[in-house]
């Protein structure tokens, strides 16, 4: 009998099995993809320390390897039932039954889908593209930086808030992370492109996490990053692939016109649809913004409606690499208090 | 040309290709904590200036930034250098350096272009 099942090999899902394994517990790993690590494979540096996401990846291998722990990739959850003596039948894709005593949903989150926000040109002009797009482009750089037209950029603008804090998006919650992400792009972006003029344009900057003030302050004093408090409304192309914007500065309280050769979109997180389903499937409650919701958001963090199925990491709502690690070890000994009573 | 009487009206667009940042470049060089700025209006709540005229020191500062720089000259002259507003800014920025440079640049930028019209 597996003690711990868990859904997701994300550093959540990983950092949750590794605590496990220490406190001598029999953990099995369920990932969907091809290779664990999740979206950290995706990204090129981490905030606020600019330190590369592969760091962070390696420590997670090397700490899987070492516990040898039992991983089954490409492997889709179908469902999970509660039975009638508090265990759990889990069936996966790969025609496995697993029973187990208890379930840690460590599914995580996915990007909104920037072509959602027709008005800005997701997938339409060349010379837009998400936060995500711009890490891949960072992390695969050879030579010089150039937009995916084969421009060396002169003005690049970041745009905070897409599909987040946005009902017409479906969502309208903060994601929280979106707004340092902007911030450390912005200074890797003058770092690499010294010449360029790059602007963020924000409804509100919330840097409410240990070094995060603390790197806004750099971007502005140091690297001269420019801060316009408004919205995008719309994007248009101009015939030479530059892109020209609509954005009220809400200080001067007058439209500007704004003509950039790079535009990135700051694209909030959304609960997986994957989780929403397993979700649906076994009754767990969700919140109003879709992820799942926790039992005590102060002191239960890590528990659901549902005794034995337990949360860690982003499945509960939009959480950074800091956060997710200490919410996946907090699952760990919400796990072990639980497995300590059943017996 | 005969005038008909009508009139144009200018774009109160701000046009980020047109901007004059010869003031905001002289005062940033100068003084380089004014890039901290976070438009928070702490300095203009304290101002004494501004509690009995329309001396605004945010909005000064945002204009010069959009290189507005028409009004700068009466505007600077309402200030009475006190720096209440120095003391009271939450990223320490020296605000009263910062008029000082702003009345001195713009003297610069009036001499020079006062001189290429005497040429």
């Amino acid at each position: 009998m597996i003690d711990v099942l868990i859904i997701g090999g994300g550093i959540a899902g990983l950092e949750t099995a590794c605590s496990l394994q220490d406190l001598g517990y029999e953990t099995v790993i369920v990932e969907k993809e091809k290779t664990i690590g999740g979206h950290l494979n995706d990204w090129d540096t981490l905030f606020p320390t600019h330190r590369p996401a592969s760091e962070v990846l390696e420590h997670y291998t090397e700490e899987t390897r070492k516990r040898a722990l039992t991983i089954y990739l490409n492997t889709y959850v179908i469902s999970v039932k509660k039975q009638a003596d508090g265990l759990f039948e889990v069936q996966t894709s790969r025609d496995v039954v697993f029973h187990c005593k208890s379930v840690v949903l460590a599914s995580g989150y996915q990007l909104f889908n920037a072509e959602r926000k027709e008005e800005y040109g997701y997938k339409i002009y060349d010379n837009v593209l998400t936060s995500a797009d711009l890490e891949k482009r960072l992390k695969n750089l050879q030579g010089e930086f150039t937009t995916p037209t084969g421009v060396s950029p002169k003005r690049i603008a970041f745009i905070h808030c897409v599909g987040s804090r946005d009902e017409k998006s479906g969502n309208h919650y903060c994601s929280k992370l979106c707004c340092v992400t902007a911030v450390k792009q912005a200074i890797h972006m003058k770092q690499i492109c010294p010449q360029a003029d790059v602007f963020c344009c924000y409804m509100d900057l919330r840097m409410y996490g240990p070094g995060f003030e603390e790197m806004y302050r750099e971007a502005q004093e140091k690297y001269h990053v420019q801060f316009i408090r408004g919205r995008l409304s719309e994007v248009a192309e101009n015939a030479n692939g530059s892109l020209q914007l609509k954005v009220e500065d809400t200080l001067a309280a007058r439209p500007s016109r704004l003509q950039v050769d790079m535009l990135v979109l700051m694209v909030g997180m959304e609960t997986a649809k994957s989780t929403e389903l397993f979700a649906q499937s076994c009754g767990l409650e969700c919140a109003s913004n879709r992820f799942v919701k926790t039992k005590d958001h102060h002191i239960g963090s890590n528990q659901t409606n549902v005794d034995g199925i337990f949360t860690a990491g982003a499945s509960i709502g939009p959480l950074s690499v800091f956060d997710t690690v200490n919410h996946a070890k907090s699952a760990a000994f919400a796990v072990n208090d639980y497995l300590k009573a059943m017996k | 040309m005969r005038n008909f009487g009508f009139s144009t009206t200018k774009s109160r667009t701000i046009d980020y290709e047109k901007i004059d940042n010869r003031l905001i470049r002289y005062v940033l060089e100068n003084e380089p904590t004014f890039n901290a700025c976070l438009s928070c209006g702490s300095c203009t709540a304290i101002c004494s200036a501004g509690n009995l005229t329309s001396f605004n020191i945010r909005r000064l500062s945002l204009q010069i930034r959009l290189g507005e720089l028409e009004h700068a000259h009466e505007e600077l002259d309402k200030c009475m250098l006190c720096g209440k507003c120095l003391l009271e800014c939450p990223r320490g920025i020296n605000t009263r350096n910062v008029i000082m440079l702003m009345k001195k640049g713009l003297y610069l930028i009036e001499s020079e272009s006062k001189e290429k019209n005497d040429r």
